[in-house]
C-alpha cells in the first residue's frame, strides 16, 4: 500500500494541452508547392487508396477521408511537389455549416459530451488510439468529454473501421438504441473513407453508406490530439442541435 | 513438402507430427483450379528438433467430392482450422465433431464460399443463414449474451455464457465480426500492395504482420536481407512488443478494477508511442519493414531516442510492477483464476504468452530461429500456473528480456559496417508456397504466400498469433465467474482484428 500511495505522489502532473504538431518524423498533413509540379501524374498510381486526384488545373488534390498518411506518394513524387508535414490532418464537420475549428475549441468547455465507441470492423489501430485519450497525458475528462458503457446514454458514437457485412446490423442497432438528438463521428480511414482494404464479399464500405455522418477525423490512424480536437468540435455541434432538436425545446 | 491425397491425410499428419511432438502451426485451404490441380488442403507442422516447419499438401482430385478426412479427431487444434476451410472453400472435413460456421455469420447465403476463384472479390451477396451457439440448457440454467458492442473501448465479439448460478458453466465465443476478406483482396494485388493491407490487418500486430510476409516472399526470391536490415527489423519489433507488453500490463489491472497502475501503464505505453513516432513516423511503426529489407534505417540520433527512452520504461515500469506485487487483495484476484493446463495448451497448439505461462516453451525466435535472432542472447520466459497471474509474470519477465535485446541490437547496428538497407529487385518464384513466421506479442504468427506468374499475390494465408490462442479463453473461463471475464479476457490480450481478418 505503501508502495501505492508513493508511486501517486511521486508522479508528476502528466497532462498536456493539445499539441497536434508530431515529431519531425510523422507523417501528418500533406503539404503541395504547385509551382514545382510537373504534371507526372506518379502520385496517383503510387497511392494505394485512390485518394489522389487532379484539380482542373492539373495539380494533386488530397481526399483526406481516404488518405492513409502511408507516405508513398510523398516518395514517388520526383519534384518534390508533395511532402507530408508534422502536422495533424485537421477534423471535418460534415453535416453543419463549416466554423472554424479554433473558435469551436473555445466555445467548447461549456457542454459535455458522452460518447459511444463502436468498432465497425476496424484494425484496432484507431481504438487503441482512443483508449489512450483516457490516458493521463491526454485526460479526456478534464474537457467534460467521457466515455460511457451502453448506446442509451450515449450523445454521440466515435465509430472504428470500415463496416463490414459481420457488423452492419450491430452498427445499426447500436445507432438506433441512441436518444435523440445524435451525432456520428467516423474516425479514422477505414470509417471515413472505406477504400484501405478496396470491395470485398465482406465489406459494406464507409460509414456514411450505412448512417449520417456528422464530423469525419482523417488519420491511420489519427493522432489522440487530432481525435481531442474533433470531440471538442463534436460538443459545440451537439450544442447546436440541441438548439434545433424538438425533444429540448427551449433546453440549453 | 510431401504431396499426398487427401484420403491420406491422416496417415501423413500422424508421421509429420511426430506422435504428437510437433504442433500443427496451421491447416488452410488453397483452390488451385486455374492450374488444373483442383483443390488442396495444406496442413503446417513444426519441427521444433530441425528448426523448420514441415508441410503436407494433401490435393483433392478434381471431379471428386470435396470432402477430406477431419484431422480435428487427432488434434483438437485443427477443429477452428477445418470450420474455417468449409466455411470459406466448402471442402468438407468428414467427420468433424462440430461444423457450425465460423467466419460468415447469418448475413451471408448458404453455400456462399468467397475464397474459391469463381467468386470475385467484390461480389455483394446478402442472404440468410443460421449461425448457432453452443448453449447448456438445463433446469436452473440460464444464459447471459455479452457484446458484440462492449462496454469498454474494445473490439467486436460476442460472449454467450451458459450459467449455473453463479459459475460459468460453458462459454461460446461468436468471433469474425471484423472480417473484412483481406486474404481475398490482396489476390491479385502486387506484393507493394498487399504489403500496405496486411500492415492493416491489425494495429498491434502490424510489424509482426509484415515481417511475416516479407520473410514469405523472400524466400520465394532467394533475396538475401541485408544485415543491417535483419536487425534494424529486431529492434523495430521488439518497440512493438515493449509497448505492447507495458500497456497489457496496465490494461490487465482495469480487468480487476485497480486504476492507479492501469493509469501507469497507460502513460508509459504513451511514451513508448511517442518514441516510435519519432523513428518511424508512425506510432504503430506502420512503413519500416519492406519485402528484402526495410525502409529506412534508424539513425544514431534515432537509436539515442531508443536507448533513453528504454531507461525511463525500465525504472518506471520496475515501479509499477513493484505496486502490483504490494497488492493482496490484486493478487488474491488473478492467483489461480482463468487456469489453462499445461495439457490443454498442447492440444491446442498455444502459442506466445498463452503456451509459456502453462509450461509450454514456445517461442519463433528460438524454435524456428528466423532473423538474426540466434545471434541474441535472450531467454525464453515461462511459467507453470497456467492462471491470469502467470501469463502476467511471463508479460513482465518478458519485458526485461526485450529490453536486452533492443539493446544488443542497437549496439550491433552501431557497429555493422554494411549500409545497405534493401535487397534489389526481388524476382519471385512463382506458383510456388512459402511460409513466413515471426513472434508478435501475442506469440507466433505464420503468414503463407504464393505468388502468380505476374509476381501478384495468388493466395495468401494469415494465421495471427491469436487464431490458436482464442479456443483457450472459453475453457480458461469454466467455472470462473462473468466478473472475471475481463480479467481473464485481459491477461491473454488476443486480437480480434487479427484472428478475423
Amino acid at each position: 500500500m505503501l508502495k501505492l500511495i508513493e508511486s501517486i505522489l511521486a508522479g508528476r502532473i502528466q497532462t498536456e494541452e493539445i499539441d497536434t504538431v508530431g515529431s519531425a518524423a510523422y507523417r501528418g498533413e500533406l503539404a503541395t508547392r504547385p509551382s514545382q509540379c510537373i504534371e507526372c501524374g506518379k502520385c496517383l498510381s503510387a497511392c494505394p487508396v485512390g485518394a489522389i486526384s487532379l484539380s482542373r488545373r492539373k495539380l494533386p488534390c488530397i481526399d483526406y477521408k481516404k488518405c492513409v498518411f502511408c507516405g508513398k506518394c510523398a516518395e514517388a513524387c520526383a519534384e518534390g511537389t508533395l511532402s507530408h508535414t508534422n502536422l495533424d490532418a485537421m477534423p471535418v464537420i460534415t453535416s453543419q455549416n463549416n466554423t472554424e475549428i479554433g473558435r469551436l475549441i473555445n466555445a467548447a468547455h461549456t457542454r459535455s459530451l458522452h460518447v459511444r465507441h463502436l468498432d465497425a470492423g476496424s484494425c484496432n489501430a484507431c481504438d487503441f488510439e482512443m483508449a489512450a485519450l483516457t490516458n493521463p497525458v491526454y485526460d479526456l475528462h478534464r474537457y467534460g468529454i467521457s466515455f460511457v458503457a451502453s448506446p442509451r446514454h450515449a450523445d454521440m458514437i466515435m465509430v472504428t473501421g470500415v463496416v463490414t457485412r459481420n457488423l452492419a446490423e450491430a452498427v445499426l442497432m447500436t445507432y438506433e438504441a441512441m436518444p435523440e438528438p445524435k451525432l456520428v463521428m467516423a474516425v479514422g480511414a477505414c470509417a471515413a473513407g472505406g477504400a484501405t482494404y478496396g470491395e470485398t464479399y465482406a465489406l459494406i464500405g464507409a460509414l456514411d453508406k450505412i448512417l449520417p455522418v456528422d464530423i469525419l477525423v482523417p488519420g491511420c490512424p489519427p493522432r489522440p490530439s487530432a481525435m481531442l480536437i474533433a470531440l471538442l468540435a463534436a460538443s459545440d455541434l451537439y450544442k447546436q442541435r440541441c438548439r434545433l432538436s424538438p425533444f429540448h425545446g427551449e433546453a440549453d | 513438402m510431401i504431396h499426398i491425397k487427401a484420403e491420406g491425410l491422416r496417415g501423413a499428419a500422424n508421421v509429420l507430427s511426430h506422435n504428437g511432438r510437433n504442433s500443427l502451426t496451421a491447416m488452410f485451404a488453397n483452390d488451385e483450379t486455374p492450374l488444373g490441380k483442383g483443390y488442396a488442403v495444406y496442413c503446417l507442422f513444426e519441427d521444433k528438433g530441425e528448426k523448420d516447419i514441415k508441410i503436407v499438401r494433401a490435393q483433392l482430385e478434381p471431379g471428386n467430392e470435396l470432402e477430406f478426412p477431419s484431422l480435428t479427431p487427432l488434434f483438437p487444434a485443427a477443429a477452428w482450422y477445418e470450420r474455417e476451410i468449409y466455411d470459406l472453400f466448402g471442402i468438407k472435413p468428414l467427420e468433424h465433431p462440430d461444423l457450425r460456421p465460423l467466419v460468415l455469420h447469418e448475413g451471408f447465403p448458404k453455400e456462399f464460399y468467397p475464397m474459391r476463384k469463381t467468386i470475385p472479390c467484390d461480389s455483394h451477396v446478402a442472404g440468410k443463414r443460421d449461425y448457432p451457439l453452443a448453449k447448456a440448457q438445463g433446469e436452473g440454467l440460464f444464459e447471459v449474451p455479452v457484446g458484440p458492442i462492449h462496454a469498454g473501448i474494445i473490439e467486436p465479439g460476442h460472449f454467450c455464457f451458459s450459467q449455473a448460478g453463479e459459475a460459468v458453466l460453458q462459454l461460446d465465443a461468436k468471433l469474425f465480426y471484423t472480417h473484412r476478406g483481406i486474404e481475398k483482396a490482396v489476390e491479385g494485388k502486387s506484393i507493394g500492395g498487399a504489403l500496405f493491407m496486411v500492415e492493416r490487418i491489425c494495429g498491434a500486430c502490424s510489424v509482426a504482420n509484415a515481417v511475416s510476409f516479407c520473410q514469405a516472399v523472400e524466400k520465394l526470391s532467394y533475396a538475401k536481407v541485408p544485415r543491417r536490415a535483419e536487425l534494424t527489423r529486431v529492434v523495430i519489433a521488439e518497440m512493438e512488443r515493449l509497448y505492447n507488453h507495458v500497456g497489457d500490463t496496465g490494461n490487465l489491472c482495469a480487468g480487476a478494477g485497480f486504476t492507479v497502475p492501469n493509469a501507469m501503464g497507460a502513460r508509459l505505453k504513451e511514451e513508448l508511442l511517442r518514441c516510435n513516432e519519432k523513428i518511424a513516423g508512425n506510432r504503430f511503426l506502420r512503413g519500416m519493414i519492406v519485402p528484402g529489407g526495410i525502409h529506412r534505417t534508424l539513425k544514431d540520433e534515432d537509436a539515442k531516442i531508443i536507448l533513453a527512452q528504454l531507461t525511463r520504461t525500465e525504472n518506471d515500469y520496475r515501479l509499477l510492477t513493484q505496486v502490483l506485487n504490494g497488492q493482496d487483495g490484486f493478487l488474491n484476484r488473478i492467483q489461480k483464476t482463468g487456469i489453462v493446463r499445461k495439457k490443454t495448451a498442447i492440444d491446442l497448439a498455444m502459442v506466445g504468452i498463452g503456451a509459456r505461462a502453462s509450461g509450454v516453451g514456445r517461442d519463433a525466435r528460438k524454435d524456428l530461429a528466423y532473423g538474426i535472432y540466434s545471434e541474441l542472447a535472450f531467454d525464453i520466459c515461462t511459467e507453470t500456473a497456467g492462471d491470469v497471474e502467470a501469463r502476467l509474470l511471463v508479460r513482465i519477465k518478458e519485458v526485461a528480456e526485450t529490453i536486452k535485446i533492443i539493446r544488443q541490437a542497437l549496439s550491433l547496428l552501431a557497429h555493422e559496417p554494411e549500409t545497405s538497407i534493401c535487397s534489389e529487385k526481388l524476382e519471385c518464384r512463382s506458383y510456388e508456397g512459402a511460409w513466413g513466421i515471426s513472434e508478435s506479442a501475442r506469440g507466433s504468427d505464420l503468414h503463407w504466400v504464393m505468388l502468380d506468374e505476374q509476381q501478384n499475390i495468388y493466395r495468401l494465408f494469415v494465421r495471427s498469433a491469436s487464431y490458436p490462442n482464442w479456443p483457450a479463453l472459453p475453457i480458461a473461463m469454466q467455472g470462473e465467474i462473468i466478473p472475471d471475464f475481463p480479467l481473464v479476457n485481459k491477461s491473454f490480450e488476443l486480437c480480434y482484428a487479427c484472428l478475423d481478418r
